[in-house]
């Protein structure tokens, strides 16, 4: 059983309660930081613990907390990033609907260290409900004193709220997030300037993931370097994992980052393997947005090491051979799966997602969509694998914000690994559709 | 009479002066613009909106639109702006229950589109359309975080997850009993992952 220090209380009942979650040791890492320690020394340790933000680019945190700009007399702001809409990816509301103090814990000790009084937690407007229960846990802790003036009896004040999107996966990027919580349309910003430097209001800003920021408690409390144990190499910790697809158990994993792929996939204490005894075709690793992998590569690198799941080993390889840890959203393909649908599943929903300020991006997701169209009614020709493959290389490096290439990669991907597929629909004129729903009915295994 | 060009939709002034929020709804208006400093009141724009169009019957018209912009003291075209990006923002009149059912890779996987099918046919509707009782507005989403209980559909403020042909009738069954509008905003959610 590896370790878990983020959901490790999640079964227990009434968790979301502040009073269980108080007697299960919550909140001590505000307790600690607020009357132990400054504020550079709350993330000297996150620095000490390789922390990388679990919000999909891997982005160190503490270093990310060292750029902050703090000029005299101007306000700062740690915002949360609960938008949580990378497909494959539940980890954060998960967490935030099981423990929403887990959440709350980590931005007081967060801001804190930031010095930042007024915080936001930003979530997607479909976790409308969530909101609801982040919003009665804030409540019941201003009522008991963690949240409001002089916390602790410090002169350390915070005010934390909740704000909801209004359906845009695009206010994931960090900097469209920023526009959506000033009541705009979700544009990407160009960089630089950075949120570091104008963020929220023009005003300095830190936006971290939801898991970053509950693991802010955990560090605090152990130490930056004991955090570091856990793991292997620069992937320190634990780390959320959203398994979903053709497994027999679905759901919310929390691993020490370095369990080896296979062992995830097939061990009962995680995935619990393929649903009916079907074999595994493939496995888009950290969400829509990462190159798929075919079996053989995803549960062993092209040096034919085992791979683990890490920031590095899932990278081994680059985008030829490997792929890449991402948001943590572990899709499962079985052997009886298109992978062009499945692609075309991806197109379409970057099309949908695009917001349209830059041509490659508006453009190229409308056409590799299409195309991809063509295909699942058996109209594309091999000409089609050629020009979907020029279009994808075109859009990566061209666009304001990355997700641009998120749309790109999953196409390179698909055609890089499995072209014969692309290619005999093309040649047959035909694509073989399956009804998922009927078929998984259908139990095989006893 | 009254109507007059409004972005790139009829806008009427005689109708707009009958929309305001009831007392409840101006309360927790007030409440969402506090959390933000001051002057920088647009920021509660987007949750307002989701006051609004629970409170109006499902959607945004012209004229709660402009509504919405007299509250927060900024341009009608501002709120268009937003209403028109985001997806939960209904510009046009929907049923009372929007049922919306992810498409994306992990419930598609799991059957969602034998799913959508079933509804479809079910309901006698195509996605997009309205029952002609004005109850049921299907819609297709992309993911909504509930793959790992996929296939799922979302209407108002409840997931339904691991849905079923049968999960599906029951669902539909108790809506239409109940005959209310489903919104985002409802407090009465029985969602548990
Ligand atoms: C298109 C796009 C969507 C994104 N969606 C999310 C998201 O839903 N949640 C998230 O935490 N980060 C998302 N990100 C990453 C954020 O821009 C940002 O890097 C992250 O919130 C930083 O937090 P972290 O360092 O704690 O991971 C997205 C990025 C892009 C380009
Ligand atoms: S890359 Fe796409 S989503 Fe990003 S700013 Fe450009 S058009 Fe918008
Ligand atoms: S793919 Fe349907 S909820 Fe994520």
């Amino acid at each position: 059983m590896g370790r878990k220090l983020l959901i490790h209380n999640d079964k227990v009942p009434g968790i979301h309660t502040l009073e269980v979650y108080r007697a299960h040791g919550g909140y001590a890492s505000v307790e600690k930081a607020l009357k132990t320690m400054t504020p550079d020394q709350v993330t000297d340790e996150v620095k000490k613990s390789g922390l990388r933000g679990r919000g999909g680019a891997g982005f160190p945190t503490g270093l990310k907390w060292s750029f902050l700009a703090k000029p005299e007399g101007v306000p700062r702001y740690l915002v949360c990033n609960a938008d949580e809409s990378e497909p494959g990816t539940f980890k954060d509301r998960y967490l935030m609907e099981k423990i929403p103090h887990a959440l709350i814990e980590g931005m007081i000790t967060s801001s804190y260290a930031l010095g930042a009084n007024t915080s936001y937690i930003y979530i997607r407007g479909e976790y409308f409900y969530v909101s609801r229960i982040l919003e009665q846990a804030i409540r019941e802790a201003y009522a008991a004193g963690w949240l409001g003036k002089n916390i602790l009896g410090t002169n350390y004040s915070l005010d934390l709220s909740v704000q909801v999107g209004g359906g845009a996966y695009i206010c994931g990027e960090e900097t469209a997030l920023l526009e959506s919580l000033e009541g705009k349309r979700g544009n990407p910003r160009i960089k630089p300037p950075f949120p570091a430097v104008a963020g929220l209001w023009g005003c300095p800003t830190v936006v971290n993931n939801v898991e970053t920021i509950a693991a802010v408690c955990p560090i605090v409390m152990m130490g930056g370097e004991e955090y570091a144990k856990i793991g292997i190499g620069k992937s320190t910790g634990t780390k959320l994992i959203s398994a979903s697809g053709h497994i027999n158990k679905p759901g919310v994993y929390e691993i020490e980052l370095g369990v080896p792929v296979e062992e995830f996939i097939y061990s009962e204490e995680y995935c619990g393997g393929i649903r009916n005894g079907k074999k595994l075709k493939a496995v888009v690793a950290g969400g829509s947005s990462v190159p798929i992998l075919p079996t053989e590569l995803i549960l062993k690198t092209a040096k034919g090491e085992p791979r683990l799941m890490t920031y590095e080993s899932l990278a081994d390889g680059g985008f030829q051979t490997g792929t890449m840890l991402g948001s943590g959203g572990f899709i499962v393909m079985d052997e009886d799966t298109s992978i062009v649908k499945n692609l075309f599943t991806f197109s379409r929903f970057y099309h949908h997602e695009s917001c349209g300020q830059c041509s490659p991006c508006r453009e190229g997701t409308g056409w590799m969509e299409k195309i991809l169209k063509k295909f699942l009614n058996g109209t594309a020709t091999e000409a089609d694998v050629d020009l979907l493959w020029d279009i994808q290389s075109k859009i990566e490096g061209k666009t304001i914000c990355p997700l641009g290439e998120a749309a790109a990669w999953p196409v390179a991907a698909a055609i890089r690994h499995f072209k014969h597929e692309f290619l005999e629909i093309a040649r047959n004129k035909k694509f073989n559709d399956v009804s998922h729903y009927e078929r998984l009915k259908k139990k095989t295994v006893a | 009479m009254g109507a007059q060009v409004h972005g790139t939709q009829e806008f009427d002034a005689k109708k707009r002066a009958e929309v305001k929020f009831s007392d409840a709804a101006m309360e927790t208006v007030k409440t969402i613009i506090s959390r933000y400093p001051a002057g920088k009141q647009k920021s509660a724009l987007l949750p307002v909106l989701h006051v609004a169009q629970a409170e109006f019957g499902g959607w945004l018209s012209p004229e709660v639109m402009d509504y919405v912009a007299s509250v927060l003291n900024i341009k009608p075209i501002e709120v268009f702006e937003v209403a028109s990006f985001y997806t939960m923002y209904n510009l046009k009149p929907v049923g009372k229950c929007t049922l919306e059912i992810c498409q994306t890779s992990s419930c598609w996987l799991c059957g969602a589109e034998d799913i959508i099918k079933y509804i479809e046919k079910k309901l006698g509707i195509k996605v997009g359309e309205t029952t002609r009782d004005g109850m049921f507005t299907l819609k297709v989403a992309e993911c909504l975080g509930s793959c790992g209980t996929a296939p799922m559909m979302q209407c108002g403020a409840s997931f339904h997850e691991n849905l079923t042909y049968e999960k599906v009738d029951a669902i539909i069954e108790k809506y239409k009993s109940e005959g209310r509008l489903r919104s985002y905003t409802d407090l009465d959610y029985n969602n548990t992952l």
